[in-house]
C-alpha cells in the first residue's frame, strides 16, 4: 500500500511536491483514484491525493463561470449549476463503473484526463471550457494560466497543455469553467440501419444539416441504431427533430423519442454502457475520422464496440492481450487517427504502448517541455509513455 | 516607443550574403531586399510602430519554409512570421535583423471534405476565403474576426482570433483539428489530423494562441460546419450602461445564448451613425445588437424571448428585424465601427481587454473619468456575452504628446482590466503593444516559466522574439542601447 498525503490546501499541495522533488521521490497525483486503472500504472511510493482539496470558490451563473478546487467532486458541481439551470458543457463521462470505483470523479481528474461525452461535436470538449487553471509544477512552484473570464489569449495557454496532460506537467490546483445553460428539452431521432457505414452515412447527414445536432452515436446490434440529439427549446426540438426525421426517412426505419427516455439514451453512450464490456475485458477509445469509425470496428475484429461522435470515437472491448492491443493500434495508425488503451489489467497496461509514440522532432520537444514543468521527473511517472 | 532588442552586428554585416542563401533556397520573386519593397512590411494593423525588416521571404510550400527555418537558424538570423499583417498588437512587426517570413504566397484550398466536415487549407488562405469556398454547399467556416476579410489563417490560429459570433461557436481554437508546422531548426511536424482530441500532450491548444513564438504554421485543418437556416438581429437601447448590463444577466440567465450579443457605449452609438445612417437611437446611453438564428419561426420565437426580456428594462429604443436587409441594417452601424471612429479622429487605437461581464458599468465609468483627464475621446464597442472590451482611443499621430498619451490612456484601461478579474487581451495578442504591461497579469515566476516553455521550442530566441514576453529580465534578448 502505498503514503497516501492529501493536503487541505494549495499551499500544502506545493509543499509536498517540493519535498518529493528535493528527495527525487516520484508521486502518483490522483483525485479521488477512479481512473486509477487508466493508462500505465505509476511507480511511486506515494500518492498525492487532491481530495481534501475541495469546494466550489467562485459561481457567477450571469458571467456563465465557476471556479472549484480540484478535488471537488463532479456531482457537486453539477448540483450547483443545475439549481441556476446550468450544466458542464463537455458532458464528461460517468466511468464508475467501467473501473468499478465507488467514489464520484474529481474536476482534476476530469480535466486532467480530458474526458469529454457526445457533446464533443458540438460544444466543444473538456479542455474546450477550461478559462482558468492554478497548479503546481514539478518543483512545487505555484502558477496560473488563463483567468476567469470566457476570452483571454494572454500568454501562453498552459490551460490546454495541462488538460489531457494526466499530471505530468503539473498537479492541477484549480479549475474555471466556461459553464452554460442547460436546455429545456432533449429529443432523439433514432434510424435503424442495416449495416455501420450506413449509419455512420446517416450522422453525417445529420451533422452536416443547419439543425445544430449535439450528438450523433451508433449503437451495436443486430440492427444498429444511428442516434441523432436536437438540444434546444422545446419548441426547436420538436421542428428539427421532424425535420431530421424527413431528411433521414430513406435510410432505414425511424423513430423518435424524447425527454427522459431521450436523456437516459445519451447518458449511457456517454459512459459506453451500450459497449458492454466485461469487467475482464480491456477497452480502447480510438479517435479517427469519422467516416473511417466503421473500418476500424470491421479491421480490430474486436467483438464488442460503440461509436459516438460522428462515428469518430470508436469505443472497443475485447480480450485484454498483447495481440488485440496490437492490432488496435495498426487500425488507428492506419487510419491516421489515435488510440488509447483505456482500460486493462495492470500487466498489459504496463507492457504496451498505451496511447501513440510521437514522431522524433516532437517528442524532442515534448522531453524539453518535460524539463520545463517537471525537471526532476517525479509527476506520474511512466503514466502516459514508459521511461 | 517600445524597446527592441539590439540588432545582431553580424547579421547585419552579411546581409548580402543571407539574401544570396535565401535566394538559393526560395527561387523566383521570393526574396525581397530592395528598400522600397520593402517597405510594405514595414508595420502590421498597429501602425505607429515601423521598423523595415533585413529581408522579406514568400515561399510558396512547407519544405521551402523548411529550409528557409533551417537556413536561419544556422546562421543565427531572427525570423518574424507573417500573415496578412493584420495584428492589433504589433505582432508581425519585423525586427531590423530580421527576415520576415511571409506565409501569403501559400494560400491553397487543400481538400474540403464534407462528410468529415473539414478543409485542409494552407496558412496563407483569409479566413473568408475558407467560407467563401464552402459557402455554396451551404457550409461556413465559424470564427469571423471583423479582420476576415484580409486576414490570414496561419495568423488566426497564432492569434487564436475570435469573432462576433464566438460566443456561439468558439474561437479559433475551438474549431481546429490539426495543424502542418516547421520549426525553428527546419523540422517539419504535424499535430492532430483530422480526428478529435488526439491523446498525449495537446500541442494544437498550446500552439494556438502562441504568436508566432513556438514554430512556424504552414497547414491548418479546420471544421467547417452547416450554416444556419437563416439568422436576424434585434436592436435594443437603454437610459444607462448599468440597465443595458442587467438586460445582457437576463439574457443569460433566460438560457438563451444568442449567436452574437454587442454592445455599444454613447460614443459609439454617434460615431456609427454619424457614419453609416444606421438609424441608431441618439438618445441612447448604451445599445445592444442581439441576433439568434435558426428557422423563420425559431428567430420569431427567439427574439419574441429577448424582446420581452428587454422590455422589462425600459428600453429607449426596441427594433426587431423583420427581414433580412433589416437585419443588415441594424448591423450596419456596428461593423462599419472601426471606419466610423476613423472619421472623426485621424488615428485610433484599438484595445482589446476582458472582464467579467459584469463590470462593465463599473470599468465604463472608470474610462470614461480616464478619458476626461488624458483629454482623449474613446468609443467603446463590447462583446457583452464574453466580456471581451474594445475602448477605441483617438488621438493624433503628428502630435507625439497625444499619441503618447494614447498608449498610457491604453495601458491604464488594460491594468483595470486586470484589476476588476480580468484580463490585458481577449483576441488580439500581447505582441509588442502590451508586453510591457505582462507583469501585471503574470508573477515573475509564471513569466519565466513561460519563456522557459518558448525557450523549449526555440532556445535561440530566433522566432518573432521581443513580442509577448518583457524584454527585462530575458538573458536572452537585450535591448538596444
Ligand atoms: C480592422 C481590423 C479588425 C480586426 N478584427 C478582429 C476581430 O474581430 N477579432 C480578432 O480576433 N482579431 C481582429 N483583428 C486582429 C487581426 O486581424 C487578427 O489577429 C488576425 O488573426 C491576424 O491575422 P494575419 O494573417 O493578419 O496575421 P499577422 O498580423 O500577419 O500575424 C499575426 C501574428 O501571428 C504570427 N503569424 C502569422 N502567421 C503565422 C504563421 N503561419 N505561423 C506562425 N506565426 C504566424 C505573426 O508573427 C504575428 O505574431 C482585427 C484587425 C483589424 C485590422
Amino acid at each position: 500500500m502505498t503514503q497516501v498525503i492529501a493536503p487541505a490546501d494549495e499551499a500544502g499541495v506545493a509543499a509536498a511536491v517540493a519535498a518529493a522533488a528535493a528527495a527525487g521521490e516520484p508521486l502518483a497525483i490522483e483525485g479521488r483514484g477512479t481512473k486509477r486503472a487508466l493508462l500505465r500504472p505509476v511507480q511511486a511510493a506515494r500518492t498525492l491525493s487532491l481530495r481534501n482539496l475541495s469546494g466550489i470558490t467562485l459561481y457567477r451563473p450571469q458571467e456563465l463561470i465557476l471556479s472549484a478546487w480540484a478535488g471537488t467532486p463532479l456531482p457537486e458541481i453539477e448540483a450547483a449549476l443545475a439549481e441556476r439551470g446550468q450544466q458542464v458543457v463537455a458532458e464528461p463521462p460517468d466511468l464508475s463503473a467501467m473501473f468499478g470505483a465507488s467514489e464520484a470523479a474529481t474536476l482534476g481528474g476530469l480535466v486532467a484526463t480530458n474526458l469529454s461525452g457526445p457533446r464533443r461535436i458540438s460544444a466543444g470538449a473538456m479542455r474546450d471550457h477550461v478559462m482558468g487553471i492554478r497548479a503546481v509544477n514539478g518543483m512545487g512552484d505555484v502558477f496560473r494560466s488563463g483567468g476567469r473570464v470566457l476570452k483571454n489569449v494572454t500568454g501562453l495557454d498552459l490551460c490546454k497543455l495541462l488538460t489531457g496532460a494526466h499530471g505530468t506537467l503539473g498537479v492541477i490546483t484549480e479549475v474555471t469553467l466556461k459553464v452554460l445553460p442547460a436546455t429545456e428539452a432533449c429529443g432523439t431521432v433514432m434510424v435503424t440501419v442495416p449495416d455501420l457505414a450506413t449509419g455512420v452515412r446517416v450522422l453525417s447527414a445529420g451533422l452536416g444539416s443547419p439543425y445544430g445536432v449535439s450528438g450523433a452515436a451508433l449503437l451495436p446490434g443486430p440492427a444498429p441504431r444511428a442516434l441523432l440529439r436536437i438540444e434546444e427549446f422545446a419548441e426547436s426540438v420538436h421542428y428539427r427533430c421532424g425535420r431530421l426525421r424527413e431528411a433521414l426517412a430513406r435510410y432505414g426505419e425511424v423513430r423518435q423519442v424524447e425527454g427522459e427516455e431521450s436523456r437516459s439514451l445519451w447518458r449511457a453512450v456517454r459512459d459506453a454502457e451500450p459497449l458492454a464490456a466485461a469487467p475482464d475485458e480491456a477497452v480502447w477509445r480510438v479517435s479517427v475520422q469519422p467516416t473511417a469509425g466503421p473500418g476500424i470496428v470491421v479491421a480490430a475484429g474486436l467483438p464488442k464496440f460503440l461509436l459516438d461522435w460522428g462515428g469518430g470515437l470508436v469505443w472497443l472491448a475485447g480480450p485484454a492481450t498483447e495481440d488485440a492491443h496490437e492490432r488496435v493500434m495498426q487500425v488507428a495508425r492506419a487510419a491516421g487517427g489515435s488510440f488509447t488503451l483505456f482500460r486493462a489489467p495492470e500487466p498489459l497496461r504496463a507492457a504496451v504502448a498505451v496511447m501513440p509514440e510521437e514522431p522524433q522532432a516532437l517528442a524532442a520537444i515534448g522531453a524539453r517541455v518535460r524539463q520545463v514543468m517537471d525537471p526532476r521527473g517525479i509527476l506520474n511517472p511512466g503514466r502516459i509513455r514508459a521511461g | 516607443m517600445i524597446d527592441l532588442p539590439a540588432p545582431k552586428p553580424d547579421v547585419l554585416a552579411r546581409r548580402g550574403e543571407i539574401l544570396a542563401g535565401l535566394h538559393a533556397l526560395v527561387p523566383g520573386d521570393g526574396v525581397i531586399g530592395e528598400p522600397a519593397r520593402l517597405r510594405p512590411y514595414e508595420t502590421d494593423g498597429l501602425s505607429a510602430y515601423r521598423q523595415p525588416p533585413l529581408a522579406v521571404v514568400l515561399p510558396r510550400t512547407t519544405e521551402q519554409v523548411a529550409a528557409v527555418l533551417a537556413f536561419c537558424h544556422r546562421n543565427g538570423v531572427r525570423v518574424v512570421p507573417r500573415g496578412a499583417g493584420t495584428s492589433l498588437s504589433g505582432g508581425a512587426l519585423p525586427l531590423e535583423d530580421s527576415v520576415v517570413l511571409g506565409l501569403m504566397r501559400m494560400n491553397r484550398i487543400l481538400e474540403v471534405d464534407y462528410a468529415n466536415r473539414l478543409a485542409v487549407v494552407e496558412a496563407g488562405v483569409t479566413n473568408l476565403g475558407i467560407t467563401n469556398h464552402v459557402a455554396a454547399d451551404g457550409f461556413f467556416y465559424a470564427p469571423d474576426p471583423s479582420s476576415q476579410l484580409a486576414c490570414m489563417i496561419g495568423g488566426n490560429v497564432n492569434m487564436n482570433s475570435g469573432g462576433a459570433h464566438c460566443l456561439k461557436y468558439g474561437v479559433t481554437a475551438n474549431n481546429l483539428l490539426g495543424l502542418k508546422a516547421v520549426t525553428i531548426e527546419g523540422e517539419i511536424i504535424e499535430i492532430g489530423g483530422r480526428h478529435l482530441d488526439a491523446a498525449g500532450y495537446d500541442w494544437l491548444g498550446l500552439l494556438t494562441g502562441s504568436e508566432g513564438q513556438l514554430v512556424v504554421v504552414t497547414e491548418v485543418t479546420v471544421r467547417i460546419l452547416h450554416s444556419p437556416e437563416g439568422q436576424r438581429a434585434m436592436l435594443a437601447a437603454f437610459r444607462s450602461n448599468e440597465v443595458a448590463g442587467e438586460a445582457v444577466d437576463a439574457i443569460i440567465a433566460s438560457g438563451i445564448i444568442p449567436v452574437a450579443l454587442e454592445f455599444m457605449d454613447r460614443p459609439a452609438i454617434h460615431a456609427c451613425e454619424a457614419f453609416a445612417h444606421a438609424g441608431y437611437p441618439l438618445d441612447a446611453e448604451a445599445m445592444l445588437i442581439i441576433e439568434v438564428e435558426g428557422s423563420t419561426e425559431e428567430q420569431d420565437m427567439l427574439l419574441g424571448r429577448l424582446k420581452a426580456i428587454c422590455e422589462r428594462f425600459d428600453p429607449i429604443s426596441l427594433k426587431v428585424a423583420e427581414t433580412a436587409e433589416q437585419s443588415l441594417a441594424i448591423w450596419k452601424g456596428r461593423k462599419g465601427a472601426f471606419g466610423a471612429v476613423g472619421r472623426i479622429s485621424p488615428d485610433y487605437l484599438c484595445m482589446d481587454g476582458t472582464i467579467p461581464t459584469g463590470q462593465l458599468p463599473f470599468v465604463l465609468r472608470r474610462i470614461g473619468e480616464m478619458s476626461a483627464s488624458y483629454g482623449l475621446q474613446v468609443a467603446n464597442i463590447f462583446h457583452a456575452g464574453d466580456g471581451n472590451l474594445h475602448p477605441l482611443i483617438m488621438f493624433d499621430a503628428n502630435d507625439s504628446k497625444s499619441f503618447h498619451d494614447a498608449e498610457q490612456f491604453g495601458a491604464d484601461i488594460l491594468t483595470l482590466c486586470v484589476e476588476v478579474g480580468g484580463c490585458l487581451t481577449g483576441e488580439h495578442g500581447v505582441g509588442v503593444e502590451k508586453r510591457d504591461l505582462m507583469p501585471v497579469q503574470f508573477t515573475p515566476f509564471e513569466l519565466d516559466q513561460m519563456r522557459a516553455l518558448k525557450a523549449a521550442f526555440d532556445p535561440g530566441w530566433l522566432l518573432n522574439p521581443a513580442k509577448v514576453f518583457p524584454l527585462e529580465g530575458n538573458p536572452a534578448l537585450r535591448p538596444a542601447a
